[in-house]
């Protein structure tokens, strides 16, 4: 078997470990939908879909089938080509910035020393497609929906990069692998309790710039129809959605990764080292990533839509001036070893 | 030919024409979305030069944070096209010539002389654990100190300078301030519990069981 791996291209054996990354994304970010559907339905003491297979398990399926089979409406006058590229710019970055992703001790597509500042930068590019949907489409409400979204991903962005200025100076690394090491111990060592307000930050910052509840004014129903996606349909509407799901996650698996210890098992490694599941491993970063995932949920079925104003102020007045005096506290942390994160 | 060289060549050819369309295009925001284009594709080609710091930050700062700025300010505003281009030749010499002496200086700057072949020795190649980004940093915080600091302290005027520029006080525009509104406190800003004496029960006559419609709706 190894043998047979081993004299495949190297360009082959990337690929297929793309495929096998990808895939399994692919149909967490369809089972996400569901799960958005049932949780909030009983939040609101509904049951949810339950109609398509047994208890609804079929509905992100049938949905799928739905969204291939209706037509993608260009609207007149909108810039055709610009009007199908937009979805994919969403998608397209939700999606590579998974490549420097390490899952468990070694597990890795691309181990690349400034794993952290690929991920930044992605991040980061996700802002076009929103942008020029809203501008192909050539329609009032995708127009305001951009602007409204261009203007928080900015504002959110420069907290966002900050709080992981805080995470560099804590771990010392720029890689991924390196800064899950770094947290090594056991639940009181994860970067959360010294990061206490970054994380925070960060993970707020990080729903913001996904475009949801309660910051989701790029879309607001209620204002704005629904925002920079307003002419989409079939398809290229499917591919926001997956678009936005994946970056959901990634966003609650960096979250997972960099606050949370990654693959690190919460008990102290002396007391459960060969122990089957409660050892360091995959699952336990699975177990954070969902729990995160499970917050965005609730966020959107508790808290109302935030005004825009009070976005740009949050952003702007609140969050940035707290990162920037944390990562001085951090500095100062590191400088003089604080135990136990930083002792020698 | 290599692939890092075929890389190259896929890269700087498609780099070259996105320039070319960025001076172009009619419409400004495909030109500044062929800007973008240009900036990604020299990144790539610095990450081919080994530089991934400097190839990572250029997609950061410029194409993540600068263009979008540009994009959203063009976006916004109404180019009439057609008046932009009515002078044309009327300020081609004009053009033509800047361009000719910016040509000039950009060679004797950054010729043979200086950065031809000869004078750099061909860089070796680095071993696998070597991180761009510390050496960097070693470099801008030791040597490169001073520079750096004074580069720093241009752009915090250059932002002060913007935001006094376009910090006009209107007396007449309403707007809410989030900060006053949000420290409104429960009990004695927003909201005064009243206590309302209780109205005696009213007990329904039989012959009013089944109301009209009309008296229905009064509630």
């Amino acid at each position: 078997m190894i043998a047979l791996w081993d004299s495949l291209p190297v360009v082959i054996q990337i690929l297929l470990k793309i495929v096998v990354l990808l895939g399994p994304l692919m149909g967490l970010v369809a089972y996400y939908t569901l799960a958005e559907r049932k949780v909030i339905g009983y939040m609101q003491i509904r049951i949810g879909p339950n109609r398509v297979g047994p208890r609804g398990l079929l509905q992100p399926i049938a949905d799928a089938v739905k969204l291939m089979f209706k037509e993608i409406v260009l609207p007149t006058e909108a810039n055709k080509i610009l009007f199908l590229i937009a979805p994919m710019l969403t998608l397209g970055p939700a999606l590579a910035a998974w490549a420097v992703f390490p899952f468990d001790e070694g597990l890795v597509l691309a181990d690349i020393n400034a794993g952290l500042l690929y991920i930044i930068a992605l991040t980061s590019l996700s802002v076009y497609g929103v942008i020029i949907s809203g501008w192909a489409s050539n329609s009032k409400y995708g127009f305001l929906g951009a602007m409204r979204s261009a203007a928080q991903m900015v504002a959110y962005e420069i907290a966002m990069g900050f709080a992981l200025v805080g995470v560099l100076v804590a771990a010392g690394s720029l890689n991924l692998g390196d800064i899950v090491r770094a947290q090594e111990g056991s639940l009181l060592t994860w970067f959360w309790l010294p990061l206490l307000p970054l994380f925070g930050i960060y993970f707020i910052s990080g729903v913001a710039e996904t475009n949801r509840a309660p910051f989701d004014v790029a879309e607001g129903e209620s204002e704005i129809v629904a925002g920079f996606h307003v002419e989409y349909s079939g398809m290229a509407f499917a591919v926001f959605f997956l678009g936005e799901y994946a970056n959901m996650i990634l966003i609650s698996a960096l979250s997972a990764l960099m606050f949370l210890g990654g693959w690190l098992s919460p008990l102290p490694a002396a007391w459960v080292d060969g122990i089957f599941l409660l050892d360091d491993g995959f699952h336990w970063l699975v177990l954070k990533t969902f729990f995160f995932m499970f917050l965005f949920l609730w966020f959107r079925a508790t808290f109302p839509r935030y005004r825009y104003d009070q976005i740009m102020r949050l952003g702007w007045k609140v969050f940035i001036p707290i990162t920037i005096v944390w990562i001085l506290v951090i500095g100062l942390a590191v400088i003089y070893e604080l135990p136990p994160w930083w002792a020698v | 030919m290599g692939f890092e060289k075929v890389l190259f060549y896929v890269f700087a050819g498609i780099a070259v024409i996105a320039a070319a369309m960025v001076i172009t295009r009619r419409n400004p925001v495909h030109a500044v979305l062929y800007l973008v284009l240009t900036f990604v594709t020299s990144a790539m080609l610095w990450m081919l030069l080994e530089a991934e710091f400097l190839a990572i930050v250029l997609v950061l700062v410029y194409v993540g944070a600068v263009m979008v700025l540009f994009l959203f300010v063009v976006m916004m505003l109404d180019i009439d096209v057609a008046a932009m281009r009515a002078q044309f030749v009327r300020y081609l010499p004009l053009g033509l010539l800047i361009a000719v002496i910016m040509l000039v200086e950009i060679f004797l700057v950054l010729g043979p002389d200086t950065f031809g072949l000869e004078q750099f020795a061909k860089p070796e190649a680095q071993p696998v654990d070597y991180s761009n980004t510390s050496e960097l940093g070693m470099v801008l915080y030791t040597v490169y100190m001073y520079p750096f600091e004074i580069a720093a302290v241009i752009l915090l005027v250059a932002i002060v300078a913007a935001i006094r520029l376009t910090l006009r006080r209107r007396p007449d525009t309403k707007y809410q301030d989030p900060s006053q509104q949000v420290r409104v406190r429960k009990g004695p800003d927003r909201v005064r519990v009243v206590k309302v004496a209780a109205e005696p029960r009213v007990v329904p006559a039989k012959a009013q069981a089944t109301p009209a419609p009309s008296e229905a709706e009064v509630p």
